[in-house]
């Protein structure tokens, strides 16, 4: 077995032994998925009307429990990067034959490895909770929820690269991801900021994802969401590549 | 650093000692491959560290100061994991009753004590049955009992023929555990030798201090003694120096000669830690 893979099921292994990681990346979308999807059957849609679209989007509660997970992911992602970093286990790691792009490329597949876990759980508990609208190509839409899950995970990068400690990287990496959610799209459409506020959120990996996987949820051609595709690329491009001037082993 | 030039002699424990900050560190990572000197020239196996990493990795063994590794790893685990990165990996299991860490094949990394986790990473520093171990601060935080049990340890890795380079600020274990030490202070290499050479290059004179109730009379007689080159008297307690290697047995004829009655005879040889504070004007651990 290549090193990625064994590094990766150790790292998987490892990750499942800590009860709080499972929760924070695992049961706590879940579970809002769940309690949105109860909201929503009782009250959502004649409450919320969105503007612009005057609609509620029936893809608004799969795609937002699908944007949990890809942040509490990321979080997930830079803590794991700084305690190891801290503790010198990175260190550790780099004086064996390990390539460094192994080492790092373990964290990331270990992470999309339990993205795709969570999505399964939440479409098993759609199909249970959500049976007005399930069906939705799934296979295609977690193909794009892992693409999303991928790029942002790059952002993660660059924090773990910047942060100076863990105690600093996880509120960082909350402060900047959580806005960026709430900005992408998801609540309010973007056209409707005005025109400076959007030119800043419009390349935005978020505002992608969101506007990949609503539209993958309503049955949309991939070639429809091409721009989405390549801006979440050049945004793992550019975000791997700041990483790679600016990561600190130790 | 500055000019610091040594060679390690195949199957020696060699000991870069000296003060927290001094550089020993820094040094040895140069020399591991995990650090770029900015000039100079380092060759460890006839193999460049900093341009052959990955070919030097795999015949070295490398313990880093404080570190740790996954909180939640088991202890089999971790060797099989590093066995499975190296071509040349020896039988894990075999190597963890060696450690004597048999017994805790499934414990998890954050419950071992601090022996334990250090005797863990001497078998990871071991498993691809390297040609050179580096083990840098490795008693550092362990109590008397676990370091004595570590100095065996490092011991017989020699014994099988190892070359061993290590770091400590503890000149206890240099003088111990070492077949040769570089003196660091400051970046820069004080000397290079056996214990004993470079105690006796710098600290050549030995002393006695000796409790003798005689009053006054008895400091004119210790100093009419051969090989004395000087007294100390506090009270009824008497410091003598002088120098090797007829010094101690001159003192012993000249008290039986004298008739002295002596309540208390007691040799103190000069250590590494006297060297350093001969060198450096402060003791190892200001």
């Amino acid at each position: 077995m290549p090193s990625l893979l064994r590094l990766t099921w150790l790292e998987v292994k490892i990750f499942v032994r800590e009860p709080m990681g499972l929760v924070g990346s695992v049961a706590l979308p879940l579970i809002a998925f769940i309690g949105l999807t109860q909201v929503r059957a009782n009250r959502l849609p004649r409450r919320l009307t969105l503007p612009g679209t005057g609609l509620f989007d029936v893809a608004f509660v799969p795609v937002l429990a699908s944007m949990l997970i890809v942040v509490s992911t990321c979080i997930s992602l830079v803590t794991i990067v700084s305690v190891y970093r801290e503790g010198g286990i990175l260190k550790r790691l780099r004086a064996t034959p390990l390539r460094p792009f192994t080492i790092l490329s373990a964290h990331v597949l270990t992470k999309l490895l339990f993205t795709l876990f969570t999505v399964l759980l939440l479409v098993s508990a759609g199909r249970r909770y959500y049976p007005a609208d399930a069906s939705f190509p799934v296979a295609d839409f977690i193909v794009a929820l892992l693409l999303s899950t991928w790029s942002v995970l790059s952002i993660g990068f660059l924090i773990a690269s910047v942060a100076p400690s863990t105690r600093v990287a996880q509120p960082v990496a909350a402060v900047i991801l959580y806005p960026m959610l709430g900005l992408s799209g998801l609540f309010v459409p973007v056209s409707t900021y005005p025109e400076r506020v959007a030119t800043v959120i419009r390349p935005l990996p978020m505002t992608h994802a969101v506007s990949l996987l609503t539209g993958i949820w309503h049955g949309e051609a991939w070639g429809a969401h091409a721009g989405d595709i390549l801006a979440l690329v050049i945004a793992f491009a550019v975000c791997t590549l700041l990483s790679a001037v600016l990561f600190r082993w130790e | 650093m500055d000019d610091v030039s040594f060679d390690v002699e195949q199957g020696e424990i060699f000991g870069l000692i000296g003060p927290n900050g001094a550089g020993k560190t820094t040094t040895m990572e140069c020399v591991e491959g995990l650090r770029r000197p900015d000039r100079g020239k380092i060759r460890v196996l006839g193999l460049d560290p900093d341009r052959q990493s990955r070919r030097l990795q795999t015949r070295i063994g490398v313990q880093l100061q404080q570190a740790q590794l996954q909180k939640r790893i088991k202890v089999r685990e971790a060797v099989r994991f590093w066995a499975s990165l190296y071509p040349n990996a020896i039988d894990g299991d075999h190597l963890l009753e060696r450690l004597g860490l048999a017994d805790k094949h499934n414990a998890w990394f954050m419950t071992l004590s601090g022996g334990q986790k250090q005797r863990l990473f001497i078998a990871l520093a071991l498993i691809n049955d390297p040609e050179v171990v580096f083990l840098d601060e490795l008693t550092t935080g362990l109590d008397p009992q676990a370091r004595r049990a570590i100095w065996e340890l490092v011991r017989g890795i020699r014994d099988r023929g190892k070359t061993v380079l290590l770091t400590t600020h503890l000149m206890e274990e240099a003088e111990r555990l070492c077949d040769r030490v570089a003196i660091i202070e400051h970046g820069r290499v004080l000397d290079v030798g056996t214990p004993a050479e470079i105690v006796r290059r710098h600290c050549a004179d030995h002393t006695v201090i000796l409790v003798i109730d005689g009053g006054d009379e008895v400091d004119p007689v210790l100093r009419s003694f051969r090989c004395v080159t000087a007294v100390q008297r506090d009270g009824n307690r008497y410091t003598l120096t002088g120098h090797p290697p007829d010094f101690v047995t001159h003192v012993i004829r000249g008290l039986v000669e004298h008739r002295l009655h002596v309540d208390e005879f007691r040799t103190v040889l000069p250590t590494l830690e006297d060297v350093f504070l001969r060198l450096t004007g402060h003791t190892i651990r200001d």
